[in-house]
């Protein structure tokens, strides 16, 4: 059995980052709180970093916990999505080079989300990583915890369910 | 300076993400409290269909919720303990998004909340939510008996 030479890892890792800087660039919510992702292979970190506007009690002062509920869904969505455009560019069935803003993969609709609050955010950044525990034909659940400055001491977590956009584009 | 903003108005705008989403207290009164969300496209969520983010949907259901607790006789202070959000279907684009929220009942030391977001069809709701919020009382504070 021959196997081809392997991709120069540069190309590779430029494949990768642009489908990422696609799906995400085009989502003006994710712009407005200022989430950006970190990626090691095919794993995702979300990144929040701290601004004023993110306050939701100025006397403590502590992150609004709207903003907190937004920054897992947006990461558990996200998480969801990357899974599954990575997917098809390991398979091949899909060519990162023919995204751009005009053709983005479509994205989940999030069904629910149940957040667990577990201590106040702090004026500084945050992180979350979300893992997809079960992804369906239809169907996803999806688990996000975020953290300040220990990752084993959360401050967040949540659980989400996703309508995954079926691949002929009708949902 | 045209006028003095309301105390309903000052509660949101001391709220410096709630000011960042532009909020509008509608309504307040004992648990009860009504916001708004105006359309913005800086919250959406789909560049394909322009529908406002769930993300920013569930900051609007989440500080109504908090404005009801705080509305509740004898509540000094509250924070989110946990928050479910069901979405029902996406909000028109264009539309500006109300919340809803009641304080149905509170201890001591928990309240819980229920909320419903409607775009301007006031049938279907966007998105409804549920939640258990916590309690800082004052002596007004009526102590359910539980």
């Amino acid at each position: 059995m021959s196997r081809s030479k392997p991709e120069p890892v540069q190309i590779i890792k430029e494949r990768r980052d642009k489908a990422l800087r696609v799906l995400i660039g085009g989502i003006p919510y994710v712009q407005f709180l200022g989430i950006r992702f970190d990626r090691r292979g095919d794993e995702l970190t979300a990144v929040l970093p701290f601004d004023e506007k993110l306050i939701g009690n100025p006397f403590l002062p502590a992150l609004h916990g709207g903003v907190t509920a937004a920054f897992l869904e947006v990461t558990a969505m996200i998480e969801l999505s990357w899974s599954i455009l990575w997917e098809q560019m390991e398979q091949g069935t899909l060519d990162p080079r023919a995204l751009d803003e005009a053709h983005m993969p479509r994205l989940p609709k999030t069904i629910d989300l149940t957040v667990d609050y577990l201590r106040s955010g702090l004026p500084r950044d945050a992180y979350a990583r979300a893992r997809v525990n079960r992804s369906g034909r239809r169907y996803a659940s999806v688990h996000v915890e975020a953290w300040q400055d220990n990752r084993s001491r959360l401050y967040a977590q949540a659980t989400g369910h996703f309508l995954i956009p079926s691949r002929d584009g009708e949902r | 300076m045209s006028s003095d903003p309301s105390p309903a108005q000052q509660f949101i705008d001391a709220v410096p993400h709630a000011k960042a989403l532009g909020l509008v207290l509608e309504e307040i009164t004992d648990g009860c409290a009504v916001m708004s969300m105006p359309y913005d496209e800086r919250f959406i969520g789909d560049p394909l269909t322009r529908v406002i983010s769930g993300g920013a949907v569930s900051a609007l259901l989440d500080t109504c919720c908090g404005a009801a607790v705080m509305s509740y006789p004898g509540a000094l202070g509250t924070a989110t303990l946990d928050l479910r959000i069901d979405y029902m279907r996406a909000a028109k684009p264009g539309q500006r998004i109300v919340a809803r929220a009641e304080c149905f009942h509170a201890t001591r030391t928990v309240a819980f909340v229920r909320a419903t977001a409607h775009d301007e069809d006031e049938g279907l709701p966007v998105a409804t939510a549920s939640g258990a919020f916590t309690m800082e009382a004052g002596s007004r504070m009526k102590e359910a008996t539980t």
